[in-house]
């Protein structure tokens, strides 16, 4: 399956998109697809909690990914 | 009654006042974040704010609601910004009227506290010799 991934901030500047399409087995979970992105982007193992979210919400490392979801890597937020 | 918005031009902090604004409440608390011109006596040139949009005003929606149904307010205004800051611009407009002033002040700085936590927006301090993630690094 075939999922999404939308990166910012600093996440952006490491991934080098904001975004783009991850290949993932079937019912792949968030810890797996994170996994994967520490290993094809170390630099992200650099940074303070990176959360993720499916679909616009926080999502926990158990959380099952389906086709086509679109999931977000969240680096610390800073906004206000 | 609730008012979310992400600005890519400047907050208009009198248009969150007018909107609160309501005969049965007797006070109205207004929070306004602004950039400043140093971090750790580093002077700043300006800020620029990234936000992943759908999901930051979801979860501005979500603290208000929170904020309304916690410290039974009426009506809260929760103005962002996004993109490149100057030095002083307002960065963030928080409003909030409730019949009396102890629930606009708490539920005021619940909603600046929350959105600092859970609010899917990103600052970038632009220095003289360079730029820096806020809070990227541990």
């Amino acid at each position: 399956m075939k999922i999404s991934l939308l990166s910012f901030g600093i996440a952006k500047e490491i991934t080098g998109t904001r975004f783009m399409d991850v290949e993932l087995p079937d019912s792949a979970t968030i810890a797996a697809l994170r996994a994967k992105l520490v290993e094809q982007f170390p630099g992200l193992a650099q940074l303070a909690a990176v959360k993720l979210a499916i679909n616009g919400e926080y999502a926990s490392e158990t959380a099952v990914l389906n086709d086509s979801d679109e999931v977000a890597l969240i680096p610390p937020v800073s906004g206000g | 009654m609730i008012d979310i918005q992400l600005n890519e031009t400047a907050l208009q902090t009198q248009a969150c006042i007018e909107f609160v604004q309501s005969d049965d409440a007797g006070g109205i608390d207004v929070f306004i974040g602004t950039v400043r011109n140093a971090t750790k006596g580093k002077p700043v040139l300006r800020l620029e704010f990234e936000a992943y949009e759908t999901m930051a005003i979801a979860e501005m929606r979500k603290i208000a609601e929170q904020a309304i149904d916690k410290f039974g307010v009426k009506r809260i205004a929760l103005h962002h910004r996004t993109g490149l800051l100057e030095i002083g611009e307002a960065a963030v407009v928080i409003a909030v009227s409730a019949p009396h002033r102890a629930a606009a002040f708490d539920a005021c700085r619940y909603c600046i506290d929350t959105l600092k936590e859970t609010v899917p927006i990103w600052k970038k301090e632009v220095f003289e010799d360079g730029e820096v993630w806020v809070a990227a690094h541990p």
